[in-house]
Protein backbone atom coordinates (compact mmCIF):
# COMPACT_ATOMS: atom_id res chain seq x y z
CA UNK A 1 0.00 0.00 0.00
CA UNK A 2 1.24 3.60 -0.53
CA UNK A 3 0.14 6.95 -0.10
CA UNK A 4 -1.22 6.94 -3.61
CA UNK A 5 -4.09 4.13 -3.43
CA UNK A 6 -4.78 5.19 0.07
CA UNK A 7 -8.97 5.79 0.68
CA UNK A 8 -10.28 7.40 3.41
CA UNK A 9 -11.99 3.95 4.55
CA UNK A 10 -8.41 2.35 5.21
CA UNK A 11 -7.35 3.43 8.58
CA UNK A 12 -5.49 7.08 8.67
CA UNK A 13 -2.81 5.62 10.85
CA UNK A 14 -1.66 2.05 11.02
CA UNK A 15 0.97 0.21 13.18
CA UNK A 16 2.10 -2.79 12.91
CA UNK A 17 4.14 -4.51 15.18
CA UNK A 18 6.33 -2.22 16.00
CA UNK A 19 9.17 -2.81 18.03
CA UNK A 20 11.08 0.14 19.12
CA UNK A 21 14.31 -0.31 21.97
CA UNK A 22 16.41 2.34 23.43
CA UNK A 23 20.16 0.79 23.87
CA UNK A 24 18.88 -2.71 25.34
CA UNK A 25 15.80 -1.57 26.72
CA UNK A 26 13.28 -2.60 24.38
CA UNK A 27 10.31 0.02 25.20
CA UNK A 28 7.78 -1.70 22.10
CA UNK A 29 7.44 -4.92 22.24
CA UNK A 30 5.08 -5.29 18.90
CA UNK A 31 2.34 -2.98 19.25
CA UNK A 32 -0.32 -3.03 16.66
CA UNK A 33 -3.76 -0.90 16.68
CA UNK A 34 -5.50 0.90 14.02
CA UNK A 35 -7.07 4.45 13.49
CA UNK A 36 -9.52 5.24 11.07
CA UNK A 37 -10.08 9.10 10.39
CA UNK A 38 -12.41 10.98 12.58
CA UNK A 39 -11.88 8.67 15.37
CA UNK A 40 -10.27 9.35 18.84
CA UNK A 41 -8.14 6.89 20.31
CA UNK A 42 -7.01 6.95 24.05
CA UNK A 43 -3.97 5.00 25.38
CA UNK A 44 -3.42 4.43 28.77
CA UNK A 45 -1.35 2.53 30.69
CA UNK A 46 1.26 3.07 33.79
CA UNK A 47 4.08 5.28 33.42
CA UNK A 48 6.84 3.77 31.54
CA UNK A 49 4.82 1.28 29.43
CA UNK A 50 6.06 3.22 26.01
CA UNK A 51 2.54 4.87 25.12
CA UNK A 52 4.80 8.21 24.84
CA UNK A 53 7.18 6.72 22.79
CA UNK A 54 4.67 5.02 20.28
CA UNK A 55 3.22 7.90 19.33
CA UNK A 56 6.43 9.82 19.27
CA UNK A 57 7.19 7.26 16.55
CA UNK A 58 3.77 8.11 14.78
CA UNK A 59 5.54 11.67 13.37
CA UNK A 60 9.15 9.83 13.39
CA UNK A 61 10.16 12.17 16.43
CA UNK A 62 11.92 8.13 17.16
CA UNK A 63 12.62 5.66 14.94
CA UNK A 64 11.34 1.94 15.18
CA UNK A 65 13.29 -1.32 15.02
CA UNK A 66 10.97 -3.12 13.22
CA UNK A 67 7.47 -3.24 12.11
CA UNK A 68 6.01 -0.31 10.48
CA UNK A 69 3.72 2.62 10.80
CA UNK A 70 1.11 3.66 7.63
CA UNK A 71 0.07 7.51 8.18
CA UNK A 72 -2.58 7.85 5.31
CA UNK A 73 -0.58 4.43 3.33
CA UNK A 74 2.50 6.20 3.68
CA UNK A 75 5.23 4.09 5.83
CA UNK A 76 6.71 6.47 8.23
CA UNK A 77 10.32 4.66 8.38
CA UNK A 78 11.02 4.91 5.31
CA UNK A 79 14.23 6.71 4.68
CA UNK A 80 13.11 7.98 1.74
CA UNK A 81 10.03 9.89 2.91
CA UNK A 82 9.44 13.61 2.69
CA UNK A 83 9.69 14.21 6.51
CA UNK A 84 7.92 17.75 6.03
CA UNK A 85 4.90 16.26 4.31
CA UNK A 86 4.35 13.88 6.94
CA UNK A 87 4.66 16.57 9.86
CA UNK A 88 1.92 18.76 7.53
CA UNK A 89 -0.26 15.73 8.07
CA UNK A 90 0.29 15.09 11.95
CA UNK A 91 0.17 17.86 14.60
CA UNK A 92 1.79 17.04 18.14
CA UNK A 93 1.05 18.90 21.09
CA UNK A 94 3.54 17.86 24.01
CA UNK A 95 3.20 18.16 27.76
CA UNK A 96 5.21 20.71 28.12
CA UNK A 97 3.78 22.67 25.41
CA UNK A 98 7.34 24.00 24.06
CA UNK A 99 6.20 26.85 22.74
CA UNK A 100 8.80 29.21 21.25
CA UNK A 101 9.52 31.65 24.04
CA UNK A 102 10.87 34.46 22.25
CA UNK A 103 7.79 35.03 19.90
CA UNK A 104 4.17 35.98 20.49
CA UNK A 105 1.25 33.45 21.13
CA UNK A 106 0.17 34.70 17.55
CA UNK A 107 3.51 34.45 15.81
CA UNK A 108 3.41 31.23 17.61
CA UNK A 109 0.70 30.21 15.53
CA UNK A 110 1.77 31.98 12.50
CA UNK A 111 5.67 30.61 12.15
CA UNK A 112 5.37 27.15 11.09
CA UNK A 113 2.77 27.92 7.99
CA UNK A 114 4.56 31.23 6.71
CA UNK A 115 8.15 29.14 7.50
CA UNK A 116 7.79 26.01 6.57
CA UNK A 117 4.32 25.81 3.73
CA UNK A 118 5.85 29.36 2.82
CA UNK A 119 2.06 30.76 2.62
CA UNK A 120 1.25 34.24 2.67
CA UNK A 121 1.60 36.08 5.50
CA UNK A 122 -2.02 37.76 5.41
CA UNK A 123 -3.43 35.02 5.12
CA UNK A 124 -1.77 32.68 7.70
CA UNK A 125 -2.74 35.46 9.74
CA UNK A 126 -6.03 35.52 9.34
CA UNK A 127 -6.27 31.99 10.18
CA UNK A 128 -4.24 32.12 13.07
CA UNK A 129 -6.73 34.84 14.63
CA UNK A 130 -9.13 32.86 13.67
CA UNK A 131 -7.75 29.55 15.78
CA UNK A 132 -7.12 32.16 18.60
CA UNK A 133 -10.60 32.44 18.43
CA UNK A 134 -11.36 28.94 18.42
CA UNK A 135 -9.22 28.31 21.46
CA UNK A 136 -10.55 30.95 23.37
CA UNK A 137 -7.52 33.06 23.77
CA UNK A 138 -8.84 36.46 22.23
CA UNK A 139 -7.20 39.05 23.93
CA UNK A 140 -3.63 37.35 24.55
CA UNK A 141 -2.54 37.21 21.03
CA UNK A 142 0.47 39.66 20.87
CA UNK A 143 1.24 37.79 24.61
CA UNK A 144 4.67 35.86 25.07
CA UNK A 145 3.97 32.45 26.63
CA UNK A 146 5.97 33.32 29.94
CA UNK A 147 2.98 35.83 30.12
CA UNK A 148 0.49 32.96 29.87
CA UNK A 149 -0.82 30.96 32.35
CA UNK A 150 0.02 26.49 32.22
CA UNK A 151 -3.47 26.12 30.48
CA UNK A 152 -3.37 29.01 27.97
CA UNK A 153 0.01 28.07 26.47
CA UNK A 154 -1.25 24.26 26.16
CA UNK A 155 -4.27 25.74 24.27
CA UNK A 156 -1.71 28.13 21.91
CA UNK A 157 0.17 24.83 21.75
CA UNK A 158 -2.96 23.44 20.40
CA UNK A 159 -3.63 26.20 18.29
CA UNK A 160 -0.28 26.04 16.25
CA UNK A 161 -0.27 22.30 15.36
CA UNK A 162 -3.94 23.25 13.97
CA UNK A 163 -2.51 26.03 11.73
CA UNK A 164 -0.56 23.70 10.02
CA UNK A 165 -4.02 22.06 8.93
CA UNK A 166 -3.14 18.37 10.25
CA UNK A 167 -5.21 15.44 9.43
CA UNK A 168 -4.27 13.31 12.64
CA UNK A 169 -3.46 15.18 15.83
CA UNK A 170 -1.04 13.48 18.84
CA UNK A 171 -1.80 14.71 22.27
CA UNK A 172 1.23 13.39 24.68
CA UNK A 173 0.06 13.86 27.87
CA UNK A 174 -0.99 17.37 27.84
CA UNK A 175 -2.69 17.93 30.67
CA UNK A 176 -0.35 16.52 33.27
CA UNK A 177 1.96 19.17 33.92
CA UNK A 178 -1.16 21.52 34.31
CA UNK A 179 -2.48 22.72 37.33
CA UNK A 180 -6.05 21.27 38.32
CA UNK A 181 -8.30 23.93 37.54
CA UNK A 182 -6.56 24.85 33.68
CA UNK A 183 -7.15 21.30 33.06
CA UNK A 184 -10.40 21.84 32.15
CA UNK A 185 -10.48 24.10 29.80
CA UNK A 186 -7.62 22.40 27.63
CA UNK A 187 -9.84 19.14 27.98
CA UNK A 188 -12.78 21.22 26.31
CA UNK A 189 -10.94 22.03 23.33
CA UNK A 190 -9.91 18.80 22.33
CA UNK A 191 -13.34 17.86 23.36
CA UNK A 192 -14.46 20.69 20.40
CA UNK A 193 -11.72 19.31 18.26
CA UNK A 194 -13.11 15.82 18.46
CA UNK A 195 -16.05 16.71 18.09
CA UNK A 196 -15.44 18.57 14.85
CA UNK A 197 -13.98 15.62 13.50
CA UNK A 198 -10.42 15.46 13.66
CA UNK A 199 -8.44 12.36 14.18
CA UNK A 200 -6.83 12.35 17.33
CA UNK A 201 -4.78 9.76 19.17
CA UNK A 202 -4.43 11.12 23.31
CA UNK A 203 -1.73 9.95 25.58
CA UNK A 204 -3.24 10.68 28.72
CA UNK A 205 -4.04 9.91 32.71
CA UNK A 206 -7.76 11.66 32.22
CA UNK A 207 -9.43 8.68 32.78
CA UNK A 208 -13.09 10.64 32.69
CA UNK A 209 -12.43 12.76 29.86
CA UNK A 210 -11.06 9.47 28.07
CA UNK A 211 -14.27 7.60 28.88
CA UNK A 212 -16.00 10.69 27.57
CA UNK A 213 -14.31 11.61 24.57
CA UNK A 214 -12.92 8.13 23.34
CA UNK A 215 -14.28 5.90 20.72
CA UNK A 216 -11.59 3.16 21.98
CA UNK A 217 -9.42 2.81 24.64
CA UNK A 218 -6.12 1.11 24.68
CA UNK A 219 -4.25 -0.20 27.47
CA UNK A 220 -0.49 -0.67 27.20
CA UNK A 221 1.79 -2.15 29.69
CA UNK A 222 5.25 -3.04 29.76
CA UNK A 223 5.64 -2.25 25.64
CA UNK A 224 2.89 -4.05 24.51
CA UNK A 225 -1.31 -3.60 23.89
CA UNK A 226 -2.51 -5.68 26.92
CA UNK A 227 -6.10 -4.71 25.88
CA UNK A 228 -8.43 -2.38 23.94
CA UNK A 229 -12.06 -2.06 23.65
CA UNK A 230 -14.81 0.93 23.75
CA UNK A 231 -14.26 3.03 26.66
CA UNK A 232 -17.83 1.10 28.19
CA UNK A 233 -16.61 -2.13 27.99
CA UNK A 234 -13.55 -1.27 28.30
CA UNK A 235 -14.22 0.46 32.23
CA UNK A 236 -16.91 -1.65 33.38
CA UNK A 237 -15.25 -4.86 32.24
CA UNK A 238 -11.96 -5.04 31.23
CA UNK A 239 -10.93 -8.67 31.60
CA UNK A 240 -6.93 -8.76 32.12
CA UNK A 241 -5.71 -8.78 35.85
CA UNK A 242 -2.73 -6.31 35.06
CA UNK A 243 -5.74 -3.80 33.69
CA UNK A 244 -8.02 -4.15 36.59
CA UNK A 245 -5.43 -4.00 38.67
CA UNK A 246 -4.17 -0.30 36.86
CA UNK A 247 -7.82 0.83 36.96
CA UNK A 248 -8.25 0.24 40.56
CA UNK A 249 -5.32 2.14 41.14
CA UNK A 250 -6.51 5.10 39.07
CA UNK A 251 -10.30 5.44 39.57
CA UNK B 1 39.29 78.70 25.81
CA UNK B 2 41.59 75.83 24.51
CA UNK B 3 44.46 78.51 25.33
CA UNK B 4 42.80 78.97 28.39
CA UNK B 5 42.45 75.10 29.61
CA UNK B 6 46.41 74.57 28.32
CA UNK B 7 47.50 77.84 30.79
CA UNK B 8 45.52 76.14 33.56
CA UNK B 9 47.61 73.07 33.33
CA UNK B 10 50.40 74.87 32.94
CA UNK B 11 50.47 76.75 35.97
CA UNK B 12 48.77 73.48 37.78
CA UNK B 13 52.64 71.97 36.56
CA UNK B 14 54.29 74.79 37.92
CA UNK B 15 52.62 74.48 41.33
CA UNK B 16 52.73 71.00 41.62
CA UNK B 17 55.65 69.57 39.90
CA UNK B 18 54.79 65.88 39.92
CA UNK B 19 51.24 66.71 37.85
CA UNK B 20 52.60 67.67 35.11
CA UNK B 21 49.36 66.89 32.72
CA UNK B 22 51.78 67.31 30.03
CA UNK B 23 49.70 65.64 27.29
CA UNK B 24 47.04 69.12 28.25
CA UNK B 25 49.09 72.01 27.43
CA UNK B 26 51.92 70.31 25.25
CA UNK B 27 50.81 70.02 21.53
CA UNK B 28 52.52 67.11 20.75
CA UNK B 29 51.57 65.18 23.86
CA UNK B 30 48.65 65.39 23.05
CA UNK B 31 48.29 64.34 19.89
CA UNK B 32 49.89 61.26 21.04
CA UNK B 33 48.02 60.53 23.59
CA UNK B 34 44.40 61.30 20.92
CA UNK B 35 46.53 58.65 18.26
CA UNK B 36 47.01 56.01 21.02
CA UNK B 37 43.18 56.32 21.93
CA UNK B 38 42.47 55.97 18.52
CA UNK B 39 44.23 52.90 18.00
CA UNK B 40 43.15 51.15 21.39
CA UNK B 41 39.22 51.77 20.15
CA UNK B 42 40.30 50.82 16.67
CA UNK B 43 41.59 47.41 18.24
CA UNK B 44 38.86 46.59 20.98
CA UNK B 45 36.10 47.06 17.89
CA UNK B 46 37.81 45.15 15.55
CA UNK B 47 38.67 41.86 18.02
CA UNK B 48 34.86 42.38 19.09
CA UNK B 49 33.86 41.60 15.98
CA UNK B 50 36.16 39.30 14.86
CA UNK B 51 36.08 37.42 17.92
CA UNK B 52 32.00 36.92 17.74
CA UNK B 53 32.02 36.07 14.14
CA UNK B 54 35.14 33.38 15.46
CA UNK B 55 32.59 32.20 18.71
CA UNK B 56 29.57 31.80 16.55
CA UNK B 57 31.18 30.00 13.69
CA UNK B 58 33.10 27.84 16.23
CA UNK B 59 30.15 27.12 18.41
CA UNK B 60 28.20 25.83 14.73
CA UNK B 61 31.06 23.47 14.44
CA UNK B 62 31.24 21.99 17.27
CA UNK B 63 27.70 20.89 16.65
CA UNK B 64 28.59 19.56 13.45
CA UNK B 65 28.59 15.51 12.70
CA UNK B 66 31.74 16.09 11.61
CA UNK B 67 34.58 14.67 13.68
CA UNK B 68 37.42 15.83 12.20
CA UNK B 69 35.58 19.43 12.40
CA UNK B 70 34.88 19.28 16.08
CA UNK B 71 38.01 17.72 16.87
CA UNK B 72 40.00 20.86 15.26
CA UNK B 73 37.53 22.92 17.11
CA UNK B 74 38.60 21.71 20.43
CA UNK B 75 41.79 22.11 20.01
CA UNK B 76 41.73 25.57 19.29
CA UNK B 77 40.08 25.90 22.19
CA UNK B 78 42.35 23.90 24.47
CA UNK B 79 45.47 25.78 22.71
CA UNK B 80 44.37 29.57 23.52
CA UNK B 81 42.34 29.39 26.66
CA UNK B 82 45.14 27.67 28.21
CA UNK B 83 48.07 29.61 26.90
CA UNK B 84 49.06 33.30 28.37
CA UNK B 85 47.02 35.79 25.79
CA UNK B 86 50.81 37.62 25.81
CA UNK B 87 52.82 34.75 24.91
CA UNK B 88 50.32 33.97 22.11
CA UNK B 89 50.77 37.76 20.99
CA UNK B 90 54.92 37.31 21.05
CA UNK B 91 54.54 34.10 18.92
CA UNK B 92 52.11 35.34 16.12
CA UNK B 93 54.21 38.20 15.17
CA UNK B 94 57.75 37.27 15.70
CA UNK B 95 57.47 33.04 14.98
CA UNK B 96 54.19 33.24 12.59
CA UNK B 97 55.15 37.23 11.05
CA UNK B 98 58.71 35.48 9.70
CA UNK B 99 56.50 33.31 7.63
CA UNK B 100 54.39 36.00 6.11
CA UNK B 101 55.05 37.33 3.00
CA UNK B 102 56.07 41.21 2.58
CA UNK B 103 55.18 43.37 0.32
CA UNK B 104 56.61 46.87 -1.15
CA UNK B 105 55.91 49.59 1.06
CA UNK B 106 54.66 52.81 0.48
CA UNK B 107 57.87 54.90 0.13
CA UNK B 108 58.59 52.48 -3.32
CA UNK B 109 61.65 50.88 -1.96
CA UNK B 110 61.21 49.02 1.74
CA UNK B 111 59.77 46.01 1.76
CA UNK B 112 56.76 45.52 4.52
CA UNK B 113 55.25 42.76 6.13
CA UNK B 114 52.01 41.99 4.55
CA UNK B 115 50.30 41.55 8.16
CA UNK B 116 51.58 44.47 10.25
CA UNK B 117 52.08 44.28 14.13
CA UNK B 118 48.21 46.08 14.11
CA UNK B 119 47.44 43.00 11.98
CA UNK B 120 48.50 40.48 13.87
CA UNK B 121 47.58 42.60 17.30
CA UNK B 122 44.14 42.13 15.76
CA UNK B 123 44.42 38.51 14.79
CA UNK B 124 46.25 37.06 17.68
CA UNK B 125 43.47 38.86 20.71
CA UNK B 126 40.53 37.61 18.43
CA UNK B 127 41.55 33.95 17.99
CA UNK B 128 42.19 34.42 22.17
CA UNK B 129 38.51 36.08 23.15
CA UNK B 130 36.97 33.91 20.46
CA UNK B 131 38.02 30.93 22.02
CA UNK B 132 35.92 31.55 25.08
CA UNK B 133 33.04 33.16 22.91
CA UNK B 134 32.79 29.35 21.25
CA UNK B 135 32.32 28.37 24.80
CA UNK B 136 30.36 31.00 25.82
CA UNK B 137 28.25 30.68 22.63
CA UNK B 138 27.90 26.59 23.12
CA UNK B 139 27.05 26.90 26.64
CA UNK B 140 24.08 29.14 25.43
CA UNK B 141 23.23 26.76 22.67
CA UNK B 142 23.11 24.04 24.88
CA UNK B 143 20.84 26.29 27.59
CA UNK B 144 18.21 26.05 24.85
CA UNK B 145 16.08 22.70 26.10
CA UNK B 146 15.40 19.60 23.43
CA UNK B 147 12.07 20.00 23.77
CA UNK B 148 11.86 23.40 21.99
CA UNK B 149 14.03 22.08 19.17
CA UNK B 150 11.63 18.64 18.73
CA UNK B 151 8.62 21.11 18.71
CA UNK B 152 9.89 23.06 15.78
CA UNK B 153 10.75 19.58 14.16
CA UNK B 154 7.30 18.51 14.57
CA UNK B 155 6.10 21.61 12.69
CA UNK B 156 8.01 20.45 9.87
CA UNK B 157 11.11 23.06 10.39
CA UNK B 158 14.46 21.92 8.88
CA UNK B 159 17.53 21.84 10.71
CA UNK B 160 18.57 25.16 9.79
CA UNK B 161 15.32 26.75 10.09
CA UNK B 162 15.50 25.42 13.86
CA UNK B 163 18.78 26.83 14.46
CA UNK B 164 17.83 30.48 12.75
CA UNK B 165 14.53 30.98 14.40
CA UNK B 166 14.60 29.05 17.57
CA UNK B 167 18.02 27.86 18.74
CA UNK B 168 20.23 31.15 17.97
CA UNK B 169 17.52 33.81 19.20
CA UNK B 170 17.02 32.03 22.52
CA UNK B 171 20.88 31.01 22.89
CA UNK B 172 21.96 34.35 22.41
CA UNK B 173 19.64 35.91 25.08
CA UNK B 174 21.06 33.27 27.48
CA UNK B 175 24.96 33.97 26.93
CA UNK B 176 24.99 38.07 26.88
CA UNK B 177 26.45 38.36 30.39
CA UNK B 178 28.95 36.19 29.90
CA UNK B 179 29.74 37.18 26.55
CA UNK B 180 30.09 40.59 28.14
CA UNK B 181 32.47 39.76 30.53
CA UNK B 182 34.50 38.47 28.02
CA UNK B 183 34.45 41.28 25.81
CA UNK B 184 35.49 43.80 29.13
CA UNK B 185 38.36 41.67 29.22
CA UNK B 186 39.05 41.60 25.48
CA UNK B 187 39.22 45.56 25.42
CA UNK B 188 41.46 45.69 28.72
CA UNK B 189 43.81 42.77 26.97
CA UNK B 190 44.33 45.12 24.09
CA UNK B 191 46.95 46.66 25.95
CA UNK B 192 48.94 44.07 25.86
CA UNK B 193 49.67 45.03 21.82
CA UNK B 194 52.24 47.05 23.20
CA UNK B 195 54.39 44.28 23.65
CA UNK B 196 54.91 43.90 19.63
CA UNK B 197 55.09 48.25 19.35
CA UNK B 198 51.24 48.96 18.82
CA UNK B 199 51.25 52.33 18.95
CA UNK B 200 47.54 51.92 21.00
CA UNK B 201 47.17 53.76 24.47
CA UNK B 202 49.45 52.19 26.93
CA UNK B 203 52.31 52.83 24.12
CA UNK B 204 51.70 56.32 24.00
CA UNK B 205 51.71 56.61 27.96
CA UNK B 206 54.45 54.49 28.46
CA UNK B 207 56.26 56.76 25.85
CA UNK B 208 55.38 59.65 27.85
CA UNK B 209 56.09 59.59 31.26
CA UNK B 210 59.75 58.13 29.27
CA UNK B 211 59.94 61.45 28.24
CA UNK B 212 58.44 63.62 30.84
CA UNK B 213 58.97 62.27 34.23
CA UNK B 214 56.86 64.69 36.01
CA UNK B 215 53.83 63.64 33.76
CA UNK B 216 53.80 59.79 35.31
CA UNK B 217 50.91 60.28 37.82
CA UNK B 218 48.65 61.97 35.46
CA UNK B 219 49.64 59.82 32.34
CA UNK B 220 48.78 56.97 34.94
CA UNK B 221 45.73 58.58 35.61
CA UNK B 222 44.87 59.24 32.29
CA UNK B 223 45.05 55.72 31.58
CA UNK B 224 43.04 54.22 34.06
CA UNK B 225 40.18 57.13 33.48
CA UNK B 226 40.16 56.31 29.71
CA UNK B 227 39.40 52.53 29.80
CA UNK B 228 37.54 53.07 33.10
CA UNK B 229 35.54 55.33 30.05
CA UNK B 230 36.14 52.79 27.23
CA UNK B 231 34.60 49.86 29.12
CA UNK B 232 31.83 51.42 30.95
CA UNK B 233 30.71 53.01 27.17
CA UNK B 234 30.57 49.02 25.97
CA UNK B 235 28.89 47.69 29.11
CA UNK B 236 26.17 50.44 28.75
CA UNK B 237 25.59 49.46 25.12
CA UNK B 238 25.61 45.72 26.25
CA UNK B 239 23.13 46.30 28.89
CA UNK B 240 21.25 48.21 26.77
CA UNK B 241 20.94 45.53 24.10
CA UNK B 242 20.36 42.84 26.60
CA UNK B 243 17.00 45.30 28.03
CA UNK B 244 16.04 45.53 24.37
CA UNK B 245 15.86 41.73 23.87
CA UNK B 246 14.29 40.52 27.11
CA UNK B 247 11.33 38.97 26.26
CA UNK B 248 8.35 39.14 28.80
CA UNK B 249 7.86 36.48 31.19
CA UNK B 250 10.92 34.81 30.43
CA UNK B 251 13.75 34.53 32.16
CA UNK B 252 15.50 36.34 34.81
Amino acid sequence: MNSENWTPDQPIVSIKDVHKSFGDLEVLKGVTLDVMKGEVICIIGPSGSGKSTLIRCVNALNDIQSGSILVEGQEVHDPKLDKLELRQKVGMVFQQYNLFPHKTALENIMMAPVLVLKEDKDEVEKRARALVKKVRLEGKENNYPGELSGGQQQRVAIARSLAMRPDVMLFDEVTAALDPETVKEVLVTIKELAQDGMTCILVTHEMGFAREVADHIYFTDRGVIVEHGPPDTFFDAAKDPRTKEFLSQIL
Amino acid sequence: MIEAFAEFFRQFAEEYPRWNFIFFHDERQFWRVVSGFQYTVILSIACVIFSVIIGIVGAWLQGSPLKWARRLVQGYIQFFRNTPPFVQLLFFYFALGQFTPTITGPDGWTEVPLISNVGWAIISLSFFAGAFNVEIFRAGIEAVPESTTEAATSLGFTRLQTYKEVVLPLSFRVCLPALNNNLVNLVKTTTQAVGIAVPELLYECLGIWNDYPSALYPTMLFLFVSFIVLVGILVYGMHRWEKAMKIPGYGG
